[in-house]
């Protein structure tokens, strides 16, 4: 979304082959992942990924609201993403968007895809992410931070969720576009991968690729996953392990 | 579960340190939690604050662009506040259009902002009844622990005397320029536990309170704006300590914003 009308598309690919940002076409913005810094929610993670900040909380499992969308026999699994106005540059209007509506769908039917739901028949676990500065990838970025925030609630799942987007940038192909690659890019693919199992639980595509474009998309997609599925055990990791030491020293 | 439920079993606890002069997470009646305020949080805001008080975590930006005067002030900027409490910050808020508790959040620092007159509106306007910077002061609740309001507050004021006009972006000047902030109100809130009145509830002691009286004040040691929320009543000489005891508090918020984090 540039806040200015259509200006001269800016070089995004350098004749050495580097990007906007100086980054190599496989390379990831740098990700900084906090589990746990929120004390109301059950589970939290905060997720700086490049010049995206997310927040992401999870309630439950606790009593569903509606009532009329319980299930007798599993978990609900709910999710709202939610921008907040100050967080893109023409402010954004307060509220649920049809954007915003669909990407909380996705989100929650990939976690559906990984939570052990029939552990929690009657119950509604509540993701809720939040995005505070946007930079392209939020979506990713909100999975990644509602995952690990799963993670740090409790909840059984068969595994984390990385997720990251691909898109091609300038004809070639690129790991984790940032706004400018993305405003002026020729395509735009996220993804979650769940790395038990190598497959993907969220994925959308819009723009222009060939089928052999596309697939070697999918393959840079599911080594940036990897990349990431590394940081958010390490997030996880770092939570209890520093949360174990007491306060004061002796 | 942190939530209405186990504050409610807490609240004869509560009620019973407060009787002896005594809160649950060892303060005094008069100890503030510790506060702090980072500026500049949100890169894509013309201005921002994420404030910490205890537990309790808010982030503010703001956002101008041009817009059309209201026809009653011509002459006019427009400045307004909205606070969302998503339901991500506790676990009674839900989805949906704002609560009434949202709703007085936002009222009450309106008020304050434009009773202490932070911002000349009138400088705001560029042309008299045509066009005006519109001022967008959004405000997000990331962690309910107690005293929405202070925080609110005090990251929305943050917000704002951190803030860029964007000029040049819209065309409307040579360049960018700072948003001048000529007063800074800062809220004090209490709530009545018994017969104390403690400074910066928690979440439990909010539960438990039996009335909640915010005071702002500004940095020319002005009242600027009251309210009395919660079930519960102060006496005239209550509010008249209050209003002394909230006076040396927003010194001391002031400080802590004005000199970053403490």
């Amino acid at each position: 979304m540039g806040s200015v009308g259509a200006k001269d598309v800016p070089v995004l690919l350098s004749p050495e082959g580097l990007r906007i940002d100086g980054r190599r076409l496989d390379e990831l913005r740098p990700i900084r992942i906090q589990a746990g810094p929120l004390h109301q929610a059950d589970g939290s993670a905060f997720v700086e990924w490049g010049a995206n900040k997310v927040m992401a909380a999870v309630y439950g499992p606790r009593e569903v609201h509606p009532r009329h969308l319980q299930q007798n026999h599993k978990a609900v699994i709910q999710c709202k993403y939610n921008m907040a106005a100050f967080s893109v540059d023409e402010r954004k209007r307060p509220g649920l968007d049809r954007r915003s509506q669909e990407i909380s769908k996705v989100i929650a039917e990939a976690f559906e895809s990984v939570v052990f739901a029939e552990e929690f028949p009657r119950t509604s676990i509540d993701v809720y992410i939040e995005v505070l500065q946007a930079n392209a990838g939020t979506r990713c970025a909100g999975l990644v931070a509602a995952s690990v925030a799963l993670a740090d609630a409790g909840i059984p799942m068969v595994d984390l969720l990385p997720a990251v987007a691909v898109g091609k940038v300038a004809g070639q192909i690129a790991l984790d576009l940032k706004k400018e690659e993305d405003n002026f890019g020729e395509a735009d693919l996220p993804m979650a991968l769940v790395p038990q199992s190598g497959r993907l639980v969220l994925l959308q595509m819009e723009g222009h690729m060939t089928p052999e474009e596309l697939s070697r998309s999918l393959d840079l997609g599911v080594q940036g996953c990897k990349a990431i599925y590394e940081k958010m055990k390490q997030a996880l990791r770092d939570r209890y392990t520093t949360a174990r030491l007491p306060a004061e020293g002796p | 579960m942190s939530g209405e439920v186990a504050a409610e079993i807490r609240t004869t606890h509560i009620l019973d340190l407060a009787a002896a002069g005594k809160r649950l997470d060892g303060r005094g009646p008069d100890d503030y939690r510790p506060v702090s305020v980072e500026p500049g949080f949100v890169a894509t805001a013309d201005g921002s604050a994420l404030v910490r008080i205890g537990e309790t975590v808010v982030v503010s930006g703001v956002k101008l662009e041009p817009g059309k005067p209201f026809p009653d002030t011509p002459n006019a900027g427009v400045l307004t506040t909205n606070a969302e409490l998503v339901p991500l910050s506790s676990p009674t808020f839900e989805p949906g259009p704002p609560q009434p508790g949202a709703i007085e959040v936002s009222r009450v620092v309106d008020r304050a902002i434009r009773a202490a007159e932070s911002i000349d509106l009138t400088r705001l306007c560029v042309t008299p009844g045509e066009k005006t910077w519109v001022c967008y002061v959004d405000i997000h609740v990331l962690d309910h622990s107690g005293n929405l309001i202070d925080a609110a507050m005090l990251a929305g004021i943050s917000a704002l005397a951190h803030s860029t006009v964007p000029a040049k972006r819209f065309e409307l000047g040579e360049a960018d320029y700072p948003l001048e902030v000529q007063h800074f109100p800062v809220e004090c809130t209490f709530v009545r536990l018994g017969d104390s009145i403690v400074v910066d509830p928690s979440f439990d002691e909010e539960q438990a309170a039996q009335g909640r009286l915010t005071v702002a004040t500004d940095e020319l040691g002005r009242v600027v704006a009251m309210q009395k929320g919660l079930v519960g009543a102060f006496s005239p000489d209550d509010v008249r300590e209050t209003v002394q005891r909230a006076l040396a508090h927003g010194d001391r918020l002031r400080k802590r914003a004005q000199g970053g984090s403490a």
